[in-house]
């Protein structure tokens, strides 16, 4: 047996791991797109589970995870009557969640919670995230202890199942036995360390995982094989950092060779700590499993999709007011509240009627208060011109920015452009020491690519826009690019391109402002902040803080 | 519900450990805010320490889980007071998505639909009086909760004025947040109602990471096996709480001390009062703890840190930690 299976046999392996011991590994996050691919998955699970899948929608409202009102029998009975949560009534099942990425904060916590204390469904995340900062709730996938992705993968990939229904009563009694550990712990929590896992879920799951694995193999010890299945499938889907990057890259550049089983035994069975034969042998692998582009987590990412609908999207419920509940929610709640004063003389009016008289003037539709979030988009000039002359100030300006977003609890985004492209540096976050630190080590030099920098500034926005809050961009630069989109330097086709990219920026109506960071304020960046539709400036000398103002009184006229 | 890890048995995080005892000596040091990033074990530890705790003695299914002799509403002061049981500390946990109506009780439906009468159902506060609650990500809850919340843990009592109804009732509970200061901060005003903070991280070394994972595995496969290998640790751990809580009235408070918290707060800059109070009634229960009838000048230094690392007037772009400026101050101020 190989010791890299291919993406479709691992995939297998992972469902049949999960229906061997679904309570101790958790679930699992699948990031897939709707396909023939993910239902042969799903049909896999299907078969090799000893319970029943359930269907738990990843929009659902927190309330009905938790025992909550049977609003049909209460108001048929005109009492009170409770049910059971759906957390609860699932707990037995493995249940599909599909558009987890989508989840609400609160459905994620409860089911956490719900794991923690061993009461609730181990969940399939079905993750159909399109764009790359979308992703399901971390609170929640740090509980579960396999990820993998099907991207890409077509129905001619899918091939033959590892196990059958018939082996998993076998497995689960093997596991129920036990399993020698051998020196997988060790190995485990080394290779942690290497991928910059902090938390010790991580190390625990994959233990359990690797066990599941060697009763599915029949195998009376955890064994290389199994450790390697248990790092990609745990691990690696956790990595922070990836280990030994320059071999990382090296390897990652040609497609992955085509080993022979031969040569794969070779390197395995070469001497050397075990966790470096793993790491080792699914260093080829990393990249083309898709694995580390999928679910990326740790410091610079945690401030993902996650987060920002907690709180923000949903808006918090204020007064439920009077209304007609045409698509909007009723608040069944305050609905009944205000009926119940009344019923003793409808029931008068109307005898011989059962249960609650609920009328349309008692209906009352929940409202939410929405704050709306801004996010200030800084698109930072670190190209040789700049770097020469001002890029210490614009530094600073940035800085004071910061901290005044900071006291109006706005969040912040940092994209950078020198040489070839722009990039993000920091994606949309409150953490200003984050945003300090990589401005920081920004380094400068190169020529101007300001068209990709206004396009992916624009993208960012967009994005933003999208999620319900407001995109300010703020843009220093001197205004003088020389790289085109296609990244060929030529200052003609770089002029024209970014002033497309900047009526496009207009076109979409994103509120902006452009600093003109030159020595001389020049025509150049007068243009294009005209082509924006941006406030122009130019950058004070030795003043900074002006700045600031005259930024704010832009953005928040 | 599964049984809890015992308490004793959690690796290192020795300063969590500790404040977190604090905390359930003297609830009136506010509650306790934990850093940390995810699985570092806070929400064990917390649920730990609150099984370690003596059972409280209550009234029946009373949903406030109140002593003999409380008023809570719906309880007439005259009634006969009923036999009271043993009920574990309670804790309770506040979700994310947590609406205030949950939080702090609203109006009985039933009652009101059944009967017209108006009365008021008791939210997670109620539950959690005499107990722990705890907020896991704090900081992302929306601000006018943790004011709430935070209003509630300092008063020790929540107080309803909502849908006609008014209604006060005992809420005295350790207020335990936690959350990863990547994900966001939480507004300064807010931190400094905290009377703790302490910084978690994951042990570093390869060797206690291993024996966590194998202590919580071997916990998971057979609980009671390993509770009762720690039951030993556990009991002289409980009885050290139990007889700090009982000596605490009786820890003297030098003026030294008073005066060493003093200048301590003063030399960092910490912003009003509150700073030296936590510091010395924090510094109380340590010396508690450690079965002293006096606070010494060493024990303020030991509680510098957590009780005044998050009340550092700063500004939000400076790097420098604030736990590496409090041990500047105390090793200038108090030469230890």
């Amino acid at each position: 047996m190989s010791a890299a299976p291919d993406r479709w046999e691992l995939a297998a392996t992972a469902a049949a791991a999960l229906a061997v011991n679904p309570e101790g590994l958790g679930g699992l996050v699948l990031r897939a797109r709707p396909g023939p691919a993910r239902d042969a998955f799903l049909d896999v699970v299907h078969a090799l589970v000893d319970r029943s899948v359930s269907r738990l929608p990843g929009g659902l409202d927190p309330a009905a995870l938790t025992a909550g009102l049977d609003l049909g029998e209460t108001l048929r009975t005109g009492r009170e009557v409770r049910t059971k949560g759906l957390m609860a009534r699932l707990s037995d099942t493995i249940a599909l969640v599909p558009m987890a990425e989508r989840m609400n904060g609160g459905t994620a916590a409860l089911l956490a919670a719900g794991l923690d204390a061993g009461d609730a469904p181990a969940p399939i995340l079905l993750d159909e995230s399109a764009e790359p900062d979308e992703a399901v709730p971390e609170a929640l996938a740090d509980r579960l202890a396999i990820a993998l992705s099907l991207d890409g993968l077509a129905v001619g990939d899918v091939g033959r199942q590892p196990y059958g229904p018939d082996d998993m009563p076998r497995a689960r009694a093997r596991l129920e036995a036990g399993i020698d550990d051998g020196a997988a712990l060790e190995t485990l929590t080394k290779i942690c360390a290497s991928f910059g896992i902090g938390s010790l879920r991580g190390p625990l799951l994959a233990l359990r995982l690797a066990r599941a694995l060697a009763a599915l193999d029949g195998v009376g010890v955890i064994g290389e094989e199994q450790i390697t299945k248990a790092t990609l499938l745990c691990l690696a889907p956790r990595a922070t950092v990836l280990p030994t990057a320059e071999e990382q890259s090296e390897e990652a550049a040609p497609p992955p060779p085509e080993e022979t089983p031969d040569e794969q035994e070779r390197r395995s069975s070469e001497t050397g700590p075990l966790e470096d034969r793993v790491l080792e042998a699914i260093a080829a692998t990393l990249p083309d499993l898709g694995l580390t582009g999928g679910r990326q987590r740790g410091a610079a990412k945690s401030s993902g999709a996650g987060d920002r609908r907690k709180s923000a999207s949903h808006g918090r419920p204020v007064r439920s007011r009077p209304g007609k509940p045409d698509g909007k929610r009723l608040d069944i709640f305050a609905t009944l509240l205000t009926a119940a004063p009344w019923q003793p003389l409808r029931r008068r009016a109307a005898a011989g009627r059962e249960g609650l008289i609920v009328v349309p003037d008692d209906f009352r539709i929940r409202q939410y208060d929405q704050p709306s979030e801004s996010v200030l988009i800084f698109l930072v000039d670190a190209s040789g011109s700049q770097a020469a002359a001002r890029m210490a100030e614009a530094k600073g300006a940035v800085e004071l920015m910061l901290a005044e977003a900071y006291r109006r609890r706005e969040k912040v985004a940092l994209i950078a452009f020198r040489g070839q492209g722009a990039e993000l540096i920091l994606p949309p976050t409150r953490s200003l020491l984050q945003a300090k630190r990589r401005l920081a080590v920004l380094p400068g030099g190169g020529p101007t690519p300001l068209a990709t920098a206004l396009v992916a500034g624009r993208e960012l926005a967009v994005q933003v826009r999208r999620r319900g809050a407001t995109p300010y961009l703020v843009a220093l630069t001197d205004g003088r690019g020389n790289i085109g989109l296609d990244g060929e330097p030529g200052r003609a086709q770089a002029t024209e391109d970014q002033t497309q990219a900047a009526r496009a920026i207009a076109a979409e109506g994103i509120t902006a402002a452009l600093i003109d960071t030159a020595n001389r304020p020049q025509a150049d960046a007068q243009t294009l902040a005209r082509a924006m539709a941006a406030r122009y400036m130019p950058l004070p000398r030795a003043d900074a803080r002006g700045i600031s103002k005259i930024v704010r009184a832009s953005v928040a006229a | 519900m599964s049984k809890p890890f015992p308490f004793s048995a959690i690796v290192g995080q020795d300063e969590m450990k500790h404040a977190l005892m604090v905390a359930a000596v003297d609830p009136s040091v506010g509650g306790v805010l934990v850093f940390g990033d995810r699985g570092t074990g806070k929400s064990t530890a917390v649920r730990a320490l609150a099984a370690l705790l003596p059972p409280i003695s209550a009234r029946p299914d009373c949903p406030y889980n109140s002593a003999a002799g409380d008023a809570v509403p719906g309880r007439d002061a005259d009634a006969k007071e009923p036999r009271p049981v043993k009920i574990p500390t309670p804790v309770v946990d506040l979700p994310l998505g947590a609406t205030e109506d949950r939080v702090v009780g609203t109006l009985d439906l039933e009652r009101a639909l059944a009967t017209g009468e108006k009365r008021f159902e008791p939210g997670l506060l109620a539950r959690a009086n005499r107990g722990f609650l705890y907020i896991d990500e704090v900081n992302l809850l929306e601000d006018h909760l943790v004011d709430l919340l935070l209003d509630v843990a300092a008063s020790g009592e929540n107080v309803v004025e909502r849908e006609g109804l008014s209604v006060r009732h005992p809420a005295r509970f350790v207020l335990v947040g936690s959350g990863n200061p990547e994900e966001g901060e939480l507004r300064p005003q807010l931190l400094d109602r905290f009377g703790l903070s302490v910084e978690i991280g994951s042990p570093s070394e390869i060797a206690d990471r291993v024996e966590v994972i194998r202590r919580r595995d071997r916990f998971d496969r057979d609980p009671d096996g390993f509770l009762a290998d720690w039951e030993e640790e556990e009991v002289t751990a409980q009885k050290r709480i139990v007889s700090a809580r009982k000596a605490l009235a009786k820890v003297e408070t030098p003026d030294t001390a008073i005066e060493a918290a003093a200048r301590l707060c003063q030399a960092i800059g910490s912003d009003g009062l509150r700073g030296e109070l936590t510091l010395i009634r924090t510094a109380r229960a340590a010396a508690a703890l450690d079965r002293r009838r006096k606070v010494k000048v060493s024990d303020i230094a030991r509680m510098a840190a957590p009780a005044l690392r998050h009340r550092l007037r700063r500004d939000p772009l400076d790097e420098t930690g604030s736990t590496a400026r409090i041990a500047r101050a105390v090793t200038e101020v108090l030469g230890v």
